[in-house]
């Protein structure tokens, strides 16, 4: 194996361990569309960065960012519902970016191309993941009870103002990530997809977020594996591996 | 009740609530002693839950509301159901609230879930780790009375606890909640639809619908008129002599 390839494989498989686990509590708190509505937002960020030469990561984050402080403090200030301010972030956001993305680069922005990662995108990945798996554990308590019930969580005196924002701010640095391996059209399949697939053979809630993150690993091998044998993208593919392994995990579903 | 006992838990005084200028609750009064079992009764949309809401501080008020200092105070909030394809095992969702696993297991045995003739295995794998949305109805319940007296609190507010339970099972909840009542002194406000039951467990009723009706020991207050005044005249319902 070339060392391009392992480079690939590592950050591909890292980013799939991060989107599955950061997907499985956002499937559990019906937030599976937002990931697919954020990464389109991502999209002026990272034309702003083509444009002015620097890693589109930060480009794409910094947009995401901007976006989800502002569909939340937008949320808190007007009666709007939530889903209305993303569809509206979400289209307008695609309309600018269309515009200023430079054309050579408009495929790899919609789709992703991992084969282009480097250095620095291994550096990025390493980081971001390490610090989404350390606060979602630190967390992780408040979550699932605010997700049972927000009244129950306040009643334990559980912030849940600050454990949604910071959960928000997870959920755009994966998308953020997610685009360098599936693009703005499919980067919200890498969350939702693993996630789903696990909910239906997980009892427990352990066992539901190892799963998800290890199918999301297992995506990325299998979709890069099955890019590099039939000379395919490997966004898409990716994307389809993960497809392949909800329907296994449907015949195995107990209802 | 004796008067010389009384140790005050909950004093509140002209409680309003309101959404968008709609009065949800108006001018209420009333006091909670240490050991009191009290039944919060009314029509829907008489603003019980709203009740509970304001007094633990979760939506705003105005008035006053005044706890004991230092009391633990555990609430388990209307229709907690947990969907049945939530992902979250009995084990894990008390786990939430106390990592002492050897409190949990007597805790489920206080609320009748955990009899020792049971075999341990079949009980873990059975119940322990089973999904929560698989439990029946009146299973839910004492497991979420077991999730509220995990921490030995001081005070349960517990909103209508016998929805979609059948009778043989509601009757049991407030056995035990009664039982508990009667051997920790657990201070019990309690939501609930069930006149007789309120007859039966309750030291106190307080009657809402958005004002005050009533307030006091069920047989004084909810006699046939308070229950016109609070039901609108519909309800056949009379006490029961015993």
């Amino acid at each position: 194996m070339s060392h391009q390839i392992i480079l690939q494989l590592t950050v591909a498989i890292l980013i799939g361990i991060g989107a599955g686990y950061l997907g499985s509590f956002m499937v559990l708190k019906r937030m599976s569309l937002v990931g697919d509505a954020l990464s389109h937002v991502a999209l002026p960020g990272i034309a702003l960065a083509l444009l002015w030469g620097f890693n589109p990561f930060f480009g794409a984050f910094a947009a995401l960012f901007f976006a989800t402080v502002g569909i939340w403090a937008l949320e808190r200030k007007t009666e709007l519902p939530s889903d209305a301010l993303v569809g509206i972030f979400f289209t307008l956001s695609l309309a600018i970016g269309l515009l200023i993305t430079p054309e050579p680069e408009l495929l790899e922005t919609l789709f992703g191309d991992i084969s282009s990662v480097d250095k620095v995108d291994l550096l990025i990945t390493v980081i971001s993941v390490t610090g989404i798996i350390f606060l979602i554990s630190y967390i992780n308590r408040g979550l699932v009870i605010s997700t049972l019930s927000k009244d129950l969580a306040k009643s334990m005196n559980i912030s849940v103002n600050k454990i949604n924002f910071i959960f928000l701010i997870l959920v755009s640095l994966i998308v953020a990530l997610g685009l360098k391996v599936a693009g703005t059209l499919l980067t919200g399949a890498l969350v939702i997809i693993p996630a789903a697939a696990a909910k239906n053979i997980s009892e427990s809630i352990s066992r539901y977020t190892v799963l998800a993150s290890v199918f999301g690993a297992l995506s990325s091998v299998g979709g890069i594996w099955l890019a590099k044998l039939f000379s395919i993208p490997a966004g898409p593919s990716i994307v389809l591996a993960g497809g392949v392994i909800f329907l296994f995990t449907l015949v195995f579903k107990r209802y | 009740m004796s008067e010389i006992s009384q140790v005050p838990v909950l004093d509140v005084e002209n409680l309003v609530v309101a959404f968008d200028n709609n009065k949800v609750l108006d001018n209420l009064s009333f006091a909670v002693q240490k050991g009191d079992v009290v039944a919060i009764v009314g029509p829907n949309g008489a603003g019980k839950s709203v009740l509970f809401r304001a007094i633990l501080g979760l939506v705003p008020y105005s008035g006053k509301i005044k706890w004991a200092s230092g009391l633990k105070i555990s609430y388990v909030p209307q229709r907690f159901n947990v969907e049945k394809d939530f992902p979250l095992t009995v084990k894990e969702f008390l786990q939430l609230k106390s990592k002492n696993y050897a409190n949990i297991i007597s805790t489920l045995e206080s609320v009748g879930l955990n009899t020792k003739e049971q075999d341990q295995h079949h009980f873990e794998h059975h119940f322990l780790n089973q999904r929560m949305g698989w439990l029946s109805g009146g299973q839910l319940q004492r497991v979420l009375v077991a999730w509220a007296i995990l921490d030995s609190p001081d005070v349960l507010l517990f909103d209508e606890p016998t929805t979609g339970i059948d009778v043989g099972g509601e009757e049991t909840i407030y056995n035990l909640l009664k039982k508990l009542n009667n051997e920790i002194k657990l201070t019990v406000l309690i939501i609930s639809h069930d006149l007789n039951i309120v007859y039966k467990y309750a030291s106190s009723v307080l009657c809402i619908n958005k004002k005050k009706l009533c307030f006091g020991h069920p047989t004084e207050v909810l006699d046939p008129q308070a229950l016109v005044k609070l039901y609108g005249g519909e309800t056949g319902f009379y006490k029961h002599e015993h």
